[in-house]
């Protein structure tokens, strides 16, 4: 009988030790994938950006095209940003094309009869709400790395993580100054 | 914000393992005043069995039940293009694997609800009234809201908690039911088995009152915390409480119609449409609205779990937690955002009515003809007359490419002039077919069209002093 527990005890042990194993280390798989997929949506929304433009830009071309000016920075920019190679060229391209932008619908005020047009206001809404799930989606991103590092960093998983080599994702910081500084209070 | 969820699923666990045991005692209980011996098996199982039948029902065909009962038609992204990039965005931001199903119910209604027994097959319904009165901002907190209680999976659970409370409702109002008319039998038999049958008897009566209605207090107490969480979450994922706090204050002071709305539905709803403000208490489903403007409004500038969980103490006066301790993950706290500029809704959907009307017009081939006091006259082509009075300034306008007046061409009636005689009263007088012509006193045109043989009349004399020339 003492043989049969000592026996049993460690089998026990081993099995319930397997079983944590296993349910941590799928817990980490899903995590990294969580984090992948939020990134792969920042990817989408860019990409929706720049299919939007071209239209935009014909459409205001329609109402103010000696705003030649403008209107070839916003293509300019653009063509930049499909062409970035790597997170950090892009995020520079990106932000560059955010500021065009921002010109471009500053000089849209000027014209009320562009911006009564149907298909501009259409256009805007889509524009402004690409811009919105970008944000939404940088925002998911970093909950999702947060919870990611969080876990890989503490005990008991980071014994797995160690073992695996799951290593710490990286955040998206935004690489504009001011926008970065924006939220600071100071007494 | 997973643990969220995580603290939510074992809480729902708990809740509906107590409400199983609950419903098995009554079956048990029910069962043994029938048959002392196999009766506390057999009437478990006859619980289980409704209970089992109930909620089948429920999760397969629930969802479509529910809006079908509403009165919600499905709609694609070109019938609201903003509700649907809102819905988008929020499913961004909460993650959901799959963007849920949008739903508009036809409604001067404020309210809004979502169904799905999982992410993956979910559904928000919004009535058009909400769609309308809202702000992009107000619309977000509202869809946050919605998608919490999908990625929260409040709807499946709250399903199950609700067909368990119907499930023992059931059992206990069939047992009082079945007292009525046979009680009296049943009694005079049971005095045979002595008095454990008696006490058994008397524990089922009570029971079977009993059990109704702490199954439903449970389930409303469930129901108030998931609004709670459901609120906390919609704060993090838009980054913008003030959003669904003025949404709600519009919802509330809307003075919502609540007639097509059933009895069933009112719990899924992001305000209780049927509840009063002093129907609050033990029974309601909701927390009072006003309690969750408060404590958006709490907030104070910051958006995360823990600022909605301080915000709650200050407004509550309660050092209890409402969300739970495992929700807050360390250092939940997160600063909102801005409000986002746009430009005046009301002012923008009459710009864009009018665009649209033009366009129309446009393309019906409608004359349009700018008169001096800002009227845009559109002349449809049917119209036969060479001139056209401004229904605004009464200045008459010539018509550039009008056909021939019919009359004219035909020669056959004369030229007709009537001399008013005074400007400023009602006078009436006869057109050359027979037809009495009546002018009103603000009429200030040059000529009116008789109704019957359509020829034209020329109106000489006095004209009122309105008129702008």
């Amino acid at each position: 009988m003492p043989l049969l527990l000592a026996l049993l005890v460690p089998v026990i042990v081993l099995v319930i030790l397997l079983l944590w194993f296993v349910a941590t280390y799928n817990g980490l798989v899903q995590l990294r994938n969580a984090v992948k997929e939020a990134w792969a949506q920042i990817d989408v929304q860019l990409k929706r950006r720049h299919d939007l433009i071209p239209n935009l830009v014909e459409t205001v071309k329609g109402y103010a095209g000696h705003e030649r000016g403008t209107l070839d920075e916003v293509i300019q920019a653009r063509t930049k940003a499909v062409s970035a190679q790597g997170p950090a060229e892009a995020g520079q391209a990106e932000q560059a094309l955010t500021g065009a932008l921002g010109r471009l619908m500053l000089l849209v005020e000027n014209y009320p009869n562009l911006k009564a047009n149907e298909n501009f206001l259409a256009l805007q809404e889509e524009l402004s709400s690409t811009e919105n799930k970008i944000g939404f989606a940088r925002q998911y991103y970093n909950d999702s790395v947060l919870q990611f590092n969080t876990k890989i960093q503490s005990i008991p998983a980071n014994i797995i993580a160690g073992m695996f080599n799951f290593t710490a994702a990286s955040f998206f910081e935004l690489t504009d100054q001011a926008e970065r500084e924006a939220p600071q209070v100071k007494f | 914000m997973w643990e969220a969820i995580a603290s939510n699923q074992r809480r729902s666990r708990i809740l509906i393992v107590l409400m199983g045991v609950l419903l098995i005692l009554v079956g048990a209980l029910i069962g043994l005043t029938v048959d002392p011996q196999w009766g506390g098996a057999a009437g478990s199982l006859v619980a289980l069995a409704v209970w089992l039948v109930l909620w089948l029902t429920a999760v397969y065909g629930g969802d479509s039940i529910l809006l079908s009962t509403a009165g919600a038609m499905p709609i694609q992204k070109e019938d609201a293009p903003r509700l649907w990039n809102v819905v988008e965005e929020m499913t961004i931001a909460g993650g959901l694997p799959l963007m849920p199903a949008i739903y508009l119910i036809e409604s001067d209604a404020l309210n809004a609800f979502a169904v799905g027994r999982k992410p993956t097959v979910a559904a928000v319904a919004v009535t058009s009234g909400l769609l309308k009165r809202l702000t992009r901002d107000e619309l977000q907190g509202v869809i946050a809201h919605e998608l919490s209680h999908i990625r929260n999976l409040d709807v499946r659970f709250m399903t199950l908690a609700s067909v368990m409370v119907g499930a023992i409702a059931i059992l206990a109002d069939g047992f009082l039911r079945s007292l009525r008319f046979t009680g009296g039998r049943r009694s005079s038999r049971g005095s045979g088995s002595g008095q454990a049958q008696l006490i058994i008897f008397l524990l089922a009566i009570v029971v079977a009152i009993l059990a109704p209605i702490c199954a439903q207090i449970l389930y409303f107490a469930c129901s108030r915390r998931r609004e709670f969480l459901a609120d906390a979450s919609a704060a993090r994922l838009t980054r913008y409480p003030d959003g669904l706090a003025s949404a709600l204050e519009k919802i509330a002071c809307g003075g919502a119609p609540t007639e097509p709305f059933s009895r069933a539905l009112a719990p899924l709803f992001i305000v209780n449409p049927l509840q009063s403000g002093l129907a609050a208490g033990l029974f309601a489903t909701h927390p009072p609205t006003q309690m969750r403007i408060e404590i958006l409004r709490a907030m104070g500038g910051r958006a995360g779990y823990l600022d909605y969980e301080s915000a709650y103490k200050k407004v509550c006066g309660e050092k209890e937690a409402c969300l739970g301790a495992r929700t807050l993950g360390e250092g939940d706290s997160v600063q909102a955002r801005t409000a986002t500029a746009e430009p005046e809704p009301q002012q923008e959907a009459i710009g864009r009515a009018r665009d649209v009307a033009g366009l129309l017009g446009r393309l019906g081939q409608f004359l349009e003809i700018p008169c001096a006091c800002g009227m845009i006259i559109k002349v449809p082509p049917e119209f036969k007359q060479s001139e056209v009075v401004c229904p605004r300034c009464g200045t008459t306008h010539e018509v550039p490419s009008a056909k021939p007046i019919e009359a004219q061409a035909a020669g056959a009636a004369r030229e007709q002039t009537y001399q008013r005689k005074q400007a400023g009263a009602w006078e009436s007088f006869r057109c050359a077919c027979g037809q009495t012509v009546q002018l009103s006193p603000l009429f200030a045109g040059s000529h009116v069209v008789c109704p019957a043989c359509k020829s034209t009349i020329m109106i000489a004399g006095a004209k009122p002093e309105m008129v702008v020339k």
